[in-house]
C-alpha cells in the first residue's frame, strides 16, 4: 500500500478520540478555590471536570447575572453526526480518491473546525454578555460600560476575583493530529506522484 | 581625610564585634528550654501548611472531644459527644436528639475521659476514635472520616464508666471497666453491706471490623473493687487485658482513707480470648438489664435509639483461667503496656516506687500455679513471681506512662509535678522535665499500638494558675509538647484545651487527611423530609403539625415566604443545603424559637421545632456567612390567629414553588 493512503486511512480515524475525550476545558481559579472549579466540552456535551463543578460554576455565575451552562445544547446533536460524516468521507477518500482529495479533506475539516470555534465564540460571548437585568452584582468595567465574563476563546484572563483557564484537550488534540496526518497524506502523495512521474 | 578613616575603622569594628556577641548570644540560648528561638520553630507551622499530627483530647467535663494539631497546638474542632452542643445543633435537633437517650432518658451532658484510636494488626488505622463518658456509663465511636459522633452505646451494671475505652489491637473489642462497683442488678440494700455483695462489670464492646458498629458482647462481673484504668495487651500479650484496681478493701465510705489501707492492690489481668471460649461454650448467664444502643446513620443523617434489655456475663470466680491479680503496690492508677507487649506498668499512686509486671513472668506462674492466695475465687499470683523491676525514687505520685518505640517509656507524676523518663529492662532514670502544673495524664502520638510516633509528648495537665492571662476564678485547662527526638526532653509548647483533658490519642495526619468527607452527596440523602430541588419545596400542614420542605443555596432559601401558620401549631423545619461545594455549610435559626440554630452541611438534612406563640410575621436567616449575599438569605413566616382561614401558602420571590 502506498504509504500517502496509509496515512490517509490512520487521519480520519483519530477523529474517534473525540468521542472518547472532552476537546475543551475551561478552568477557574480563585484563592476561595485551591481546587479550581473546570468544564470539560465534549462533541456532545458539557461536564464536570470535578464532581459538581457546573453547579458551582453555576452559582458563582448566577451573582453576576449569567445564565446556567445547560449540560445539552443543539449543537451537540449535530457535531457528532459531521464528525461521524467527515470520518467516514475521509476513509472513503483514502480508499477511492487520489490524493488531491486529501488536502479536499483537510480544507473541510479545517472549515468546519474554524466554524465550531466560531460557534463557541458566539457562545461565550453571549455567556458573558447577555446578563440578567436584575443580577445582584453589576460591575461598569473601565469605560464605564457594564462588565462582561466572557472566558477567552483561547488563553488565560482574569475575570474579576477568578482567573479563567480556556484550552484545547486530549479530544481537541487528537482532532489536529488527524488533520495533520491528512496534509501529510498530501504531502507524502504529491511526492510520490513527482516520483512516478520521474521514473516514467 | 585621615579622621574619615578612623571613623571608618571603627564603625566596621563595632559592627563585626556586634555580629559576633549575635552569634554568641545564639550559642548560649540554643537548647536551653522553652525560650529558645529553636522551640517556637519547632511548633512554627507555617500559614497554609498543616501539623503533621492529630491529636484527640478528651474534653473532659465537656463531655466533647476536641481536635487539636500538633506541633502547633492548635485547635480544629470541637466533636459534640456527650454534650448537647448549640453551635452544631448535637442535641437540639430532631436528629440527634436520639444519640442522647439512655436508660434513664434524654441526658444533655456527661464526663468523657479517654479517647482511643482503632487498630489494625497492633498499628494506629486511623478509622474511628472512641471515648467513655464517665457519669452515666456509655461508649461512643467517632468517625475520622466525617468526625461526627456516629455511635453512642450505654453500658448497664457499670456506674463511673472510668477505664474506658481502650481499643484491642485488631479493634476486636473495646473494653469498658467500672470504676464504682455497684449491686448487680441493681436492687434496694443496705450501703454497710458493700463487700462481697457489690461488683464492678467489665465490658467488651464488638467492633464490626467493616462499619465499626459496637455490640456489647458480653461482661465479665469482678469483685467489688474499683477499676480504674485499663490498657490492652499487644503483640506476645494480644488476647489479654489489664485493669488497674484500687479499694481493694472494699469500703463504700471515705475511701481517701478506708481504700488506702491495703499494701498492695491488684493489676487485674483477663484473657478475652478465654472468655469468647467460654461464651461460645456456653458458659455465661444472660442477665435481663436495660441499656440503649444510639446509631447516626449518614445516609438519612439521622439516629435511631434502640433499647436493649439482656446481657451475656460471665462470673470469673467460677471459670478458671480467666482473671489473674497482680498485686501492685499502694492504689495503682496508670495501668499502661508497653510496645512489645511485655511490660505492664502500674503505677501506684501512692508508692515509692514504679512497678513492672513481665507478661512473659506472668504466663510462667500461671504455669507454676505460684498463687500467693485467691480472692472471690480468683488466683492472686505471687508478687515476685511476676515483678519484672522497679524503677526507684522516680519521683512523686506516678500517675500514667507513655512509649516511645525506642526502649524508653515517659511517666507522669502528679505530685512533683514532672515528667521522666527512663529506660525499659533496665529501669533506670535518664531524665526529668517540670510540668506546669500537676500533670495527669500525657500521650505520645500512637502510644497505645505497638508503633508509637516517638517524636513528642502532650502533658495533659490538672491546673493551669497563673500560665495564660487569666480569666476570673476559672482558668483555661492546658496541655505541654515537649520534643522527646533527643535524649533529653525539651519543653516546647503551652497551649489551652477545653475542659479538663484527661487522655489524648494521637496519630500523624497523614493517615486521616486522604479519607476525609468534604461534602455529603445530594443523591445519597435519603432523609424521610430531605427536599432535593426547589422545584420539590413545601409545606404540609397535618394537623397542628406543619412539616415545611426547605432548601438552602446560595444564597437564599425556598420557600422563604410562608402564609397560613397559625399559633398553637408545631411547624417542623426540615432543612436541606443543596450545595456540593466543600466548606459551603448553612445554617439556620427563627426568632423566639426554643431552641438552637441548625448548622447543616453540604448535601444534608436537618429539623428543628417552632412552636409560634404570638401573631405576627417572623424573620429566620441564615447563621454561617456564606457568600456575599448572606445577609440577604433571610425570610418570614405568618402567624395567624387559630381560627383564622389564611391559606397554606409557600412562595419564592412571589411565586408558589
Amino acid at each position: 500500500m502506498r504509504k500517502s493512503k496509509l496515512l490517509m486511512i490512520i487521519g480520519p480515524l483519530f477523529l474517534l478520540g473525540l468521542f472518547v475525550m472532552p476537546m475543551w476545558n475551561i478552568t477557574l481559579e480563585a484563592p476561595q478555590y485551591p481546587e479550581p472549579l473546570g468544564m470539560d466540552i465534549w462533541i456532545n456535551k458539557i461536564a464536570d471536570h470535578n464532581p459538581n463543578d457546573l453547579k458551582n460554576i453555576n452559582l458563582m455565575n448566577h451573582y453576576v447575572g449569567m445564565k446556567e451552562i445547560p449540560e445539552h445544547i443543539g449543537e451537540f446533536d449535530i457535531f457528532p453526526v459531521v464528525v461521524v460524516v467527515m470520518m467516514a468521507l475521509g476513509l472513503l477518500i483514502a480508499f477511492i480518491g487520489n490524493y488531491r482529495w486529501y488536502l479536499g479533506w483537510f480544507i473541510l475539516v479545517a472549515l468546519l473546525g474554524s466554524v465550531g470555534m466560531y460557534d463557541f465564540y458566539i457562545w461565550e460571548y453571549d455567556y458573558g454578555h447577555n446578563l440578567d437585568p436584575k443580577a445582584a452584582i453589576k460591575f461598569l468595567d473601565e469605560d464605564g460600560n457594564p462588565m462582561a465574563y466572557q472566558p477567552p476563546l483561547i488563553g488565560s484572563k482574569t475575570i474579576l476575583n477568578f482567573t479563567a483557564h480556556s484550552y484545547p484537550m486530549m479530544g481537541a488534540y487528537m482532532l489536529f493530529i488527524g488533520m495533520l496526518l491528512s496534509l501529510a497524506a498530501f504531502i507524502v502523495g504529491l511526492k510520490e506522484e513527482n516520483q512516478n512521474q520521474a521514473t516514467l | 581625610m585621615k579622621n574619615y578613616k578612623t571613623i571608618a575603622m571603627i564603625v566596621v569594628a563595632t559592627s563585626i564585634l556586634l555580629i559576633i556577641a549575635n552569634c554568641n548570644q545564639n550559642a548560649t540560648t540554643t537548647g536551653s528550654g522553652a525560650l529558645t528561638g529553636s522551640a517556637a520553630q519547632k511548633v512554627f507551622v507555617p500559614p497554609g501548611e498543616h501539623d503533621e499530627f492529630y491529636a484527640f483530647m478528651s474534653g473532659g467535663f465537656s463531655g466533647q472531644l476536641a481536635v487539636h494539631g500538633l506541633p502547633s497546638g492548635r485547635l480544629f474542632k470541637v466533636v459534640p459527644v456527650f454534650s448537647v452542643d448549640a453551635e452544631k445543633a448535637y442535641g437540639f435537633n430532631e436528629e440527634t436528639k436520639p444519640m442522647l437517650e439512655t436508660s434513664y432518658g434524654f441526658i444533655p451532658w456527661d464526663d468523657s475521659h479517654h479517647p482511643d484510636l482503632s487498630q489494625t494488626n497492633g498499628v494506629i488505622d486511623g478509622r474511628w476514635c472512641f471515648i467513655n463518658a464517665n457519669n452515666t456509663p456509655r461508649i461512643a465511636r467517632i468517625s475520622l472520616k466525617t468526625f461526627e459522633t456516629e455511635e453512642i452505646i450505654e453500658l448497664p451494671n457499670s456506674a463511673g464508666n472510668h477505664s474506658s475505652a481502650f481499643v484491642t489491637e485488631n479493634t476486636e473489642y473495646v473494653v469498658a471497666g467500672t470504676r464504682f462497683s455497684v449491686p448487680v442488678p441493681q436492687r434496694d440494700m443496705s450501703i454497710d453491706e458493700y463487700k462481697g455483695n457489690f461488683k464492678g462489670a467489665v465490658s467488651f464492646i464488638k467492633i464490626h471490623p467493616e462499619t465499626g458498629r459496637m455490640s456489647l458482647e458480653f461482661q465479665i462481673l469482678m469483685p467489688g473493687f474499683n477499676y480504674d484504668l485499663a490498657h490492652p495487651g499487644r503483640g506476645k500479650s494480644h488476647g489479654w487485658m489489664f485493669f488497674s484496681t484500687y479499694n481493694t478493701e472494699e469500703a463504700a465510705t471515705l475511701l481517701e482513707v478506708n481504700a488506702s489501707q491495703n499494701d498492695k492492690d491488684f493489676i487485674a489481668a483477663i484473657n478475652w480470648k478465654k472468655a469468647e471460649e467460654f461464651i461460645k461454650a456456653g458458659k455465661y448467664k444472660n442477665m435481663p438489664t436495660l441499656y440503649a444502643h444510639n446509631v447516626y446513620d449518614e445516609s438519612t443523617h439521622s439516629a435511631t435509639s434502640t433499647m436493649i434489655k439482656e446481657v451475656k456475663t460471665l462470673d470469673p470466680s467460677e471459670l478458671p483461667g480467666l482473671v489473674y491479680f497482680m498485686p501492685t503496690p499502694k492504689s495503682p492508677h496508670g495501668c499502661d503496656v508497653d510496645p512489645s507487649g511485655e511490660y505492664i506498668v502500674g503505677s501506684g499512686k501512692l508508692a515509692a516506687a514504679l512497678t513492672v509486671h513481665s507478661f512473659s513472668k506472668m504466663t510462667a506462674a500461671i504455669e507454676a500455679k505460684d498463687f500467693d492466695s485467691q480472692a472471690y475465687g480468683i488466683p492472686i499470683l505471687s508478687f515476685d513471681a511476676t515483678l519484672a523491676g522497679t524503677v526507684k525514687q522516680p519521683g512523686l505520685g506516678p500517675l500514667h506512662t507513655e512509649f516511645d518505640g525506642k526502649g524508653n517509656a515517659y511517666t507522669t507524676f502528679f505530685i512533683s509535678s514532672e515528667v521522666v523518663k527512663w529506660k525499659l529492662g533496665t529501669w533506670e532514670v535518664l531524665d526529668r522535665k517540670p510540668t506546669y502544673y500537676s500533670v495527669g495524664h500525657l500521650m505520645i502520638p500512637g502510644g497505645n499500638s505497638q508503633k508509637p510516633f516517638g517524636k513528642y509528648v502532650v502533658a495533659l495537665n490538672k491546673i493551669t494558675k497563673d500560665r495564660y492571662i487569666p480569666t476570673g476564678p476559672e482558668v483555661c485547662q492546658s496541655a505541654q509538647l515537649y520534643d522527646i527526638s533527643g535524649d533529653k526532653m525539651e519543653l516546647l509548647l503551652d497551649f489551652p484545651t477545653l475542659g479538663e483533658p484527661h487522655y489524648a490519642a494521637g496519630c500523624p495526619a497523614s493517615l486521616i487527611e486522604p479519607n476525609q468527607t468534604k461534602i455529603y452527596k445530594l443523591e445519597d440523602n435519603n432523609h424521610p423530609y430531605v427536599t432535593k430541588s426547589e422545584k420539590d419545596a413545601k409545606v404540609v400542614r397535618n394537623g397542628k403539625d406543619v412539616h415545611v420542605y426547605m432548601t438552602m443555596i446560595r444564597s437564599h432559601f425556598a420557600p422563604d415566604n410562608i402564609e397560613g401558620i397559625k399559633t398553637g401549631d408545631r411547624v417542623y423545619f426540615h432543612v436541606t443545603n443543596l450545595e456540593q461545594d466543600y466548606d459551603v455549610p448553612h445554617g439556620i435559626s427563627m426568632i423566639g424559637a426554643n431552641t438552637s440554630e441548625l448548622l447543616i452541611m453540604p448535601g444534608q438534612t436537618e429539623t428543628f421545632v417552632w412552636e409560634p406563640k404570638r401573631v405576627g410575621v417572623w424573620p429566620f436567616y441564615c447563621t454561617d456567612f456564606c457568600s456575599a449575599l448572606h445577609q440577604e438569605m433571610q425570610g418570614y413566616v405568618r402567624v395567624s390567629p387559630p381560627n383564622s382561614n389564611i391559606a397554606l401558602s409557600w412562595t419564592l420571590d412571589g411565586e408558589a414553588l
